[in-house]
C-alpha cells in the first residue's frame, strides 16, 4: 500500500492518562456536581436566567451552537457521499465522530435545561406534540439524528470488537443511514434558523427574516467544513501528524464556495428588506453585524488563492473565522440583539459557564479516547506511533 | 478494509450529471420554498366570534391594584416582595407567581393623570389573550392552548417540559418561569376559566372599582372602546363596571379621558382578545408596535413549506438514498491510487481522470 492512497484508519494509542485528559476529568466533574443542584434547587439556584432571557447559554451555546459546531460529520458526508468526492474519504470517521460527541452532548444538555425535564417523552407523543411548533422539529429531528449518526459510525465499533459479519451486514444498507444523516442536520439545522421567526420584532431587524432556515443551513453547512479544518489542524499538531493539506486545500475551496453564496443571500435579504441602513449605525448592534460578517469575510483574505491553502496557519485561522462567525450569528440572534423590553440584563453565572465548559470537555475526553482506541483517523506511516497494539 | 468511494470512471458523465441535477434541484427546492408565496401559507388567525376577553382603559384606572391583589387569591399565588420589610405583596412585574399588574408611566414633575408631559399614567399588564398566539405556536408539546370557543390561552403544567420557549415568543413578555423551583411551571392568565363554573369571571375585572377592567365578550368590548372613542373628551357618559352585561345598577357616570384614537388590540397581531384604551401613546406606556400579520402565521407557513406532510424530506431523503447508494462503496483494497499523489488527483478536472475498473 502506498502513502498517497486512503489510508486505512486506525487508532492512534498511547496512554488515555495525561494532563489533558485529566483537566477534561475534572472538569466533567464540576459539571455533574453543579447540574446535581440545578436538579434538587431548580434553574434559579445555578443560572442567571431570567423572564427577558429565559434561554442563556445552556440552550444557546451548548445547543444551538454546538451542534452546529457538530456539522462537519454532516458536511463531508454531503461532500463525499452525495458530491461523490471520494478523495476527502479519510475525513468522514473523524468528522462524523466530532459530531456524534456534539449532538449526543447537546442533546444530553438540553434536559438539564428543560425546567420539566421528566416530561421530556411528551416532544415524541402523539397527542402532545405540537407540528405548528419549530421546537417540536428541532428537537425530534436532532434524537432521530443523534441516533442515525451512532448507528453510521457503529462500523468503527464492530470493526474493533471484531464482528466483521455484523459490520459487513452493517454496511449493505449503511448508505440509507448516509442519506439520512444528511438530510436530517439539513432540516433541524435550518429549522433552528426558524425559531427566530416566531419571536417577531424581539429580535433585531439584521437577524429578523423568514430567509433564516436557509441562511442557518448555509452557516451549518460552513461551519461543519471549517471545523473540519480546525479539527484536521489541531490533531495533527496534539497528535503530532502530519496535517492533510492535500485534502484541505480543495475542501477550503468547497467552503468558500459556500460562504459566498451565504453571503450573497444574507446581503440581498437586507437590501431587499431595506434594514441594511441599521448596519451603518454607530451602536453595539451594528458592531456586532459587523464583527460576524467580517468572520465571513475575513477566509477569502486568507486562503483565497490555492498557495494560501496549502499554509496550514492560514487553513487553521480561516477555520477559527468561520467557526467564530457562525457562533456570533447565532449569539447576534438569540442573545445579543435579542430585545424583550426595557430593565432585562442576561450575562452567564459562573455556574452556567462551568457547565458549558464541562459540556465541551467531555466532546474532547470522548474525542481523545477513541480516536486512541478505536480506528478512526487514517493510518500514520512516516511517523512512529506510541508503542501500542 | 475501510469503506471506500467508487472512483469515477471515464464514461460516467452522464451519471454525474445526474447528480449535479439532484443537488441542484434539492437546493433550488429549499431555496425556493423559502423565497416564494407557498401553498402552504398560513394565514393570521382572528378571534373566535364568542372569544372572551377584557377591555382596559388607562383613563378610568385610580392605580388601587385592587385587581393585582384579586388575580393572586383568585390564583393562589404566594405574594412577591420588592422592599425591604416584606410586610405586603409588591411585585416590581409580572412572574410565575404574578399573573397580572398594574405598572405606572411617570413624566416630568408627573402632575397631571393622563398626560404625556409633566404626567402620569397606568398600564395592566397581564396575559392579552392574542388571536393567533405565539406562545401557542411555539410549544412543542401542546401544553399551551387556544380554546377554540372562548379563545382562552391556557396553559396545561402536566404537559409541559419546561423549555420556555413560549417565554421566549411571545412579544409581550407573559408567560413567565418559576425559577426558584425544582419542578417550576409557566404562570401566566387563563382569565380566570377556572371559577366560571362557580358563576364567578375574571378577578381583576370583578374588583374593579371603576370599570378600568371590564369583563366580557371580545366583540362587544371593541364596541365599547369604539363608543368610547367617538365620544368627544370631556363629555360625560355611562361607564359599566365589572361584566359588560352587568346592567345599570353596575354603571356609573364620569367623563370622557382624552384617548388616544386606537384601540390597542383590535388589529395588532391579528388582534387580542384583552383590549386597551389609553390617553398616553402606546408605545410609551409598554405596549409594543405589532403588525396585523402574526409571527405565528409567518413561523407556521416556514415551517408548513418546508415540512408539510413531510413532503419535501422524503424527497430529499429520496434523492440523498439513491445518491449515497450509488456512491457508497466497500472494499479491502485501499492502493488504487498508488501512483498518484492525491493533491494531483483533486485538483484536476474529472473528465482527465485516468480509466478505472469500476468496483463493486
Amino acid at each position: 500500500m502506498s502513502a498517497q492512497s486512503h489510508a486505512k484508519p486506525a487508532a492512534v494509542g498511547g496512554s488515555l492518562f495525561n494532563a489533558t485528559t485529566l483537566i477534561c476529568g475534572v472538569l466533567i466533574a464540576v459539571m455533574a456536581a453543579i447540574v446535581l443542584v440545578r436538579l434538587v434547587f431548580g434553574l434559579g439556584a445555578t443560572t442567571n436566567l431570567n423572564d427577558g432571557y429565559s434561554w442563556g447559554i445552556w440552550v444557546v451555546v451548548d445547543v444551538f451552537i454546538g451542534s452546529a459546531l457538530a456539522c462537519g460529520g454532516f458536511s463531508v458526508a454531503l461532500l463525499v457521499y452525495i458530491f461523490n468526492k471520494g478523495e476527502y474519504h479519510p475525513l468522514v470517521r473523524p468528522a462524523l465522530l466530532g459530531s456524534l460527541f456534539g449532538y449526543t452532548l447537546a442533546g444530553a444538555a438540553i434536559t438539564f435545561d428543560l425546567g420539566r425535564w421528566w416530561n421530556f417523552w411528551h416532544i415524541f407523543w402523539p397527542g402532545y406534540f405540537n407540528v405548528n411548533s419549530v421546537m417540536f422539529e428541532v428537537a425530534a429531528c436532532i434524537t432521530l439524528y443523534i441516533i442515525v449518526m451512532w448507528i453510521e459510525f457503529s462500523p468503527v465499533f464492530l470493526e474493533k470488537l471484531g464482528l466483521h459479519d455484523a459490520r459487513k451486514k452493517l454496511e449493505k444498507i449503511l448508505y440509507i443511514f448516509i442519506a439520512l444523516g444528511v438530510v436530517l442536520p439539513m432540516m433541524h439545522q435550518a429549522s433552528l434558523g426558524t425559531m427566530l421567526v416566531v419571536m417577531g420584532g424581539q429580535v433585531n431587524a439584521l437577524w429578523q427574516t423568514p430567509m433564516q432556515p436557509l441562511l442557518y443551513l448555509l452557516s451549518a453547512i460552513t461551519l461543519g467544513y471549517g471545523v473540519v479544518l480546525f479539527e484536521s489542524c489541531v490533531a495533527a499538531s496534539a497528535y503530532r501528524r502530519q496535517i492533510e493539506v492535500q485534502m484541505l486545500n480543495p475542501l477550503a475551496r468547497v467552503m468558500l464556495g459556500i460562504m459566498a453564496v451565504y453571503l450573497l443571500v444574507r446581503f440581498a435579504d437586507l437590501a431587499v428588506r431595506g434594514v441594511l441602513g441599521q448596519a451603518f449605525q454607530l451602536n453595539g448592534i451594528a458592531l456586532t453585524f459587523w464583527i460576524e460578517n467580517a468572520c465571513y469575510i475575513a477566509p477569502f483574505l486568507l486562503i483565497g488563492t490555492v498557495a494560501a491553502r496549502r499554509n496550514p496557519a492560514r487553513l487553521f485561522l480561516a477555520g477559527v473565522a468561520v467557526m467564530l462567525g457562525g457562533i456570533l450569528l447565532r449569539l447576534n440572534g438569540f442573545l445579543i440583539a435579542f430585545d424583550t423590553g426595557p430593565g432585562w440584563t442576561y450575562f452567564p453565572s459562573v455556574p452556567e459557564l462551568l457547565v458549558t465548559i464541562g459540556v465541551f470537555a467531555a466532546e474532547i475526553l470522548g474525542y481523545i479516547i477513541i480516536t486512541r482506541r478505536f480506528p478512526v483517523l487514517p493510518r500514520e506511516e512516516a511517523y512512529a506511533q506510541p508503542a501500542h497494539g | 478494509m475501510a469503506r471506500k468511494i467508487s472512483e469515477r470512471v471515464g464514461d460516467d458523465k452522464d451519471r454525474r450529471q445526474f447528480l449535479k441535477g439532484c443537488l441542484g434541484a434539492a437546493g433550488t427546492a429549499v431555496a425556493a420554498s423559502v423565497v416564494s408565496t407557498p401553498a402552504a401559507a398560513r394565514d393570521t388567525y382572528q378571534r373566535p366570534p364568542d372569544a372572551l376577553g377584557l377591555l382596559y382603559d388607562a383613563t378610568l384606572c385610580i392605580g388601587c391594584k385592587a385587581c393585582v391583589a384579586a388575580c393572586k387569591q383568585a390564583n393562589d399565588n404566594p405574594p412577591e416582595f420588592s422592599t425591604l420589610d416584606h410586610l405586603w405583596d409588591t411585585p416590581l412585574d409580572t412572574s410565575g407567581h404574578t399573573f397580572n399588574i398594574i405598572k405606572m408611566y411617570r413624566h416630568g414633575t408627573m402632575s397631571t393623570k393622563d398626560a404625556e408631559e409633566n404626567g402620569y399614567a397606568f398600564m395592566k399588564t397581564s396575559c392579552m389573550h392574542c388571536a393567533d398566539p405565539s406562545c401557542v405556536s411555539a410549544c412543542p408539546v401542546t401544553a399551551m392552548t387556544k380554546d377554540p370557543t372562548t379563545g382562552i390561552v391556557a396553559y396545561n403544567p402536566e404537559a409541559c417540559v419546561g423549555c420556555r420557549y413560549c417565554v421566549v415568543a411571545c412579544p409581550f413578555g407573559i408567560p413567565k418561569y418559576q425559577y426558584d423551583s425544582p419542578t417550576g411551571q409557566i404562570g401566566k392568565c387563563e382569565l380566570c376559566r377556572h371559577r366560571y363554573k362557580d358563576g364567578h369571571y375574571s378577578a381583576c375585572a370583578e374588583v374593579c372599582p371603576t370599570g378600568a377592567t371590564l369583563y366580557g365578550r371580545s366583540s362587544d368590548l371593541l364596541a365599547e372602546a369604539k363608543r368610547r372613542l367617538a365620544l368627544p373628551a370631556g363629555s360625560v357618559t355611562t361607564y359599566p363596571r365589572g361584566s359588560i352585561n352587568g346592567g345599570p345598577d353596575q354603571s356609573y357616570e364620569g367623563y370622557v379621558g382624552h384617548y388616544q384614537q386606537h384601540v390597542y388590540g383590535e388589529t395588532e397581531y391579528g388582534g387580542t382578545q384583552v383590549l386597551k384604551l389609553s390617553a398616553v401613546p402606546f408605545a410609551k406606556v409598554g405596549m409594543p408596535n405589532l403588525p396585523p400579520k402574526s409571527s405565528a402565521a409567518t413561523s407556521e407557513t416556514i415551517q408548513h413549506t418546508l415540512y408539510g406532510g413531510l413532503l419535501m424530506p422524503f424527497a430529499v431523503l429520496g434523492a440523498m438514498t439513491y445518491v449515497a447508494k450509488r456512491n457508497v462503496h466497500h472494499d479491502d483494497d485501499d492502493g488504487r491510487h498508488a501512483e498518484e499523489p492525491i493533491e494531483k488527483r483533486v485538483e484536476k478536472p474529472a473528465e482527465q481522470r485516468p480509466e478505472q475498473p469500476k468496483k463493486e
